[in-house]
């Protein structure tokens, strides 16, 4: 699949065309073993990454936990203290900004305010010595693709923020880059365009074909938009894997509280058999859970359960659900599509469940201060290790 | 604050906006007209030196008078003389050469001030501020100091056997441009460091990453939008170098004047005030349309802005 070389419309056609794209063995981008550290601290440490051509990767993580960094760095804009930054198989070190394939949205989104938005899309391609004519019809279509038909003669400053969003994409996918970069792209909008513009940019990537590498601290969006995510912290990649994965099978504590929300309960393993394991759980008393894979009797555990994974009833349910328990109602938050609440169980532990509002009435059926039952069968919650 | 009336508050705005009208038609518009007034007058050994006199007294008639005395005769004296337009060109002329040099030495200072760490940025501000501490003239007489036959400058390059002999320093253009260069140089530098500072660092890195190198960023995107900046460093510099006197005077040759001498010579020396007027006047007429354009870019700014 060649970017560089193919007509901009019949590339597009073949792309819409193809069929939805084989995982090739060799990464488009490799990172190995690549450290950087600032004088006030370490961005990146010793990490290693593959992505693959077509993807939509997201890297997430709380701020300053080195994902922009690590975007930098294969932008050329920061250069690693050490690893291997290969894109295409060619070591990128050494290589200059400007001559690397790639291309990056700004946060900021770095629109040159003394240009207009056609010279501002334009910019790049005027780099490459293109002829007029080409840059001309290359900018229009951009344009169009982006909706931006009629608003070549503007200046950023004459364009909401959501219009200015849409320039500094046009302006980085313009060069049809191997890899696009996109480092908090949709944060200075407002939520609701937020979660257009996100369906839009899947939409465009997979319509183009191209790799995309989102850096994000926020979960919704990552999750939304991603093909495979990796969850960072302090400089390290903690867990990559496609969005379900990731909130499903959480590797530790902390990917399950970072994304998504969760009951964390500290417990120590009873008994370990082929049913699953018995767990003694302080104020949450005694749990069921399915078992991982090395576990035994005497182990430190946390048991890992989704607020909505939890059943709440007025009534106890029948013995079939592995873990079954009965607390006070603490508070509800009703908050439309779904009630959150917090339950006081009898031990004295305070869990979380959240209940999807499917009548208009539901929200009436619990209130605070009710007696209720709390059910959940043993896989539903995952037991971690660390 | 009920005793307050609406009308009473807007007449108090009125007022407070009224001070800086005042200001400037008493101690502009006023002193002008006077100077433009004795600039159509002719000499006279008399105290004040010039005739006619207003004599607001005298009604109408004498008005008529005063207004037939009235003649255009000192500026045709000033086009006539080349001693005059000599000078108004040599006036001009290190008004820009000096405005270059500033603009090539202050652009590098105000970059480096503006890239330099923000703990590091209000000393190395305070830095290029402090000559302003002292008086202007003692900085002068400072530099007479360095420059002379037996001065600090010639001292270092004997001693450094760059020169065999001291050259002569003072009373030559190198010494004026020395002096406008040293005196003007934060005049140039704080305008030019106020636009690179307010620069997006991302700007050069999104130019770097759509294909262009680091030089050609700076005529692209660094140049374009420091212009202003450039434009208000070049216009703070040249308007008052073009009408400077101490500095030509203490430091430059007597051989040829800047129009700031020959203004004090017809004044001081030969007590010729409408002549000394009508040079003043014809000197702000040429710097009108620097600020003119100054104003109109300054204009087009805020619009670009709001």
């Amino acid at each position: 699949m060649s970017i560089r070389s193919a007509d901009h419309g019949s590339w597009l056609a073949a792309q819409a065309e193809s069929a939805p794209p084989v995982r090739p063995a060799a990464p488009l981008v490799r990172f190995g073993e690549v450290s950087k550290a600032f004088s006030s601290g370490i961005a990146v440490n010793r990490l290693s990454l593959d992505i693959f051509e077509g993807e939509f990767f997201a890297l997430l993580g709380p701020s300053g936990c080195g994902k922009t960094t690590l975007l930098r760095m294969l932008a050329g804009l920061e250069n690693p203290d050490g690893g291997r930054i290969v894109l295409d198989g060619k070591d990128l070190a050494g290589v200059p900004p400007h001559r690397r394939p790639t291309n990056m949205m700004f946060q900021s989104y770095a629109l040159f305010p003394h240009l207009n938005v056609e010279n501002n899309v334009a910019f790049g391609l005027k780099q490459d010595g293109l002829s007029r004519t080409e840059i001309a019809s290359r900018v229009a279509r951009m344009l169009s693709l982006v909706r931006l038909e009629g608003y070549d003669k503007r200046r950023p400053h004459q364009l909401s923020g959501g219009e200015r969003q849409r320039v500094a994409l046009a302006r980085s996918l313009v060069k049809r880059p191997r890899v696009l970069l996109l480092d908090e792209p949709l944060a200075a909008l407002d939520k609701k365009l937020r979660n257009e513009t996100q369906f839009e940019l899947v939409t465009l990537q997979k319509q183009l074909g191209l790799t995309f590498i989102i850096v994000t601290h926020d979960q919704q969006e990552a999750m939304t938009m991603a093909d495979r995510i990796g969850v960072m912290r302090d400089g390290r990649l903690m867990q990559v894997g496609p969005p379900a994965e990731i909130y499903e099978c959480p590797t530790s504590r902390w990917i399950a509280d970072f994304v998504g929300d969760v009951n964390l309960i500290e417990g120590q393993v009873l008994a370990a058999d082929t049913g699953g394991l018995l767990i003694a759980a302080g104020t949450a008393g005694q749990l069921r859970a399915a078992p991982p894979l090395d576990c035994k009797s005497g182990d430190t555990v946390w048991i890992a359960l989704r607020p909505e994974r939890v059943q709440l009833s007025c009534e106890q349910p029948a013995a079939s659900e592995a873990n079954c328990m009965s607390g006070t109602v603490h508070n509800v938050a009703y908050l439309g599509e779904y009630s959150t609440c917090h339950v006081k169980l009898d031990g004295g532990f305070i869990m979380k469940a959240k209940l999807p509002n499917m009548t208009r009435t539901a929200e009436q059926r619990i209130r605070s201060a009710d007696r209720i039952w709390l059910s959940w069968s043993a896989d539903a919650a995952v037991v971690l290790r660390r | 604050m009920k005793g307050v009336l609406p009308g009473a508050r807007i007449g108090g705005a009125r007022v407070v906006m009224l001070i800086p009208y005042l200001w400037l038609a008493f101690f502009f518009l006023i002193p002008f007209l006077i100077v433009l007034k004795i600039s159509l007058s002719q000499t006279a050994i008399a105290q004040p030196p010039y005739t006619p006199l207003l004599d607001l007294g005298g009604g109408w008639q004498a008005l008529k008078t005063f207004a037939a005395a009235l003649s255009l005769d000192n500026y045709s004296l000033i086009a006539s003389d080349s001693l005059y337009l000599a000078s108004y060109l040599r006036s001009i002329q290190i008004a820009a050469v000096s405005t270059l040099l500033l603009l090539l030495l202050g652009f590098p200072l105000a970059y480096g001030m503006a890239r330099a760490p923000p703990r590091w940025q209000p000393t190395l501000f305070m830095l290029v501020a402090l000559p302003f501490w002292t008086s202007f003239l003692i900085r002068i007489y400072a530099w007479i100091n360095i420059l002379q036959r037996d001065g600090l400058l010639n001292q270092f390059l004997l001693t450094l056997h760059i020169v065999d002999e001291p050259p002569a320093w003072l009373a030559s253009d190198t010494a004026v441009y020395i002096g406008m260069v040293y005196s003007y140089l934060p005049f140039m530098v704080l305008p030019l460091y106020a636009a690179l500072e307010k620069m997006d660092e991302n700007l050069i890195e999104a130019a770097a990453d759509l294909g262009c190198p680091r030089w050609k960023a700076f005529w692209l995107v660094t140049l374009p939008l420091s212009l202003p900046g450039i434009i208000a460093g070049v216009l703070l510099s040249f308007i008052p170098i073009v009408g400077e006197f101490v500095i030509p005077d203490l430091l430059g040759s007597s051989q040829s004047m800047m129009i700031g001498q020959t203004l004090w010579t017809e004044f001081f020396l030969n007590k010729d005030w409408p002549v000394a007027s009508s040079i003043a006047i014809v000197l702000l007429a040429l710097l009108l349309a620097p600020i003119l354009f100054y104003q109109h870019v300054q204009k087009h700014n805020l619009t670009e802005r709001a």
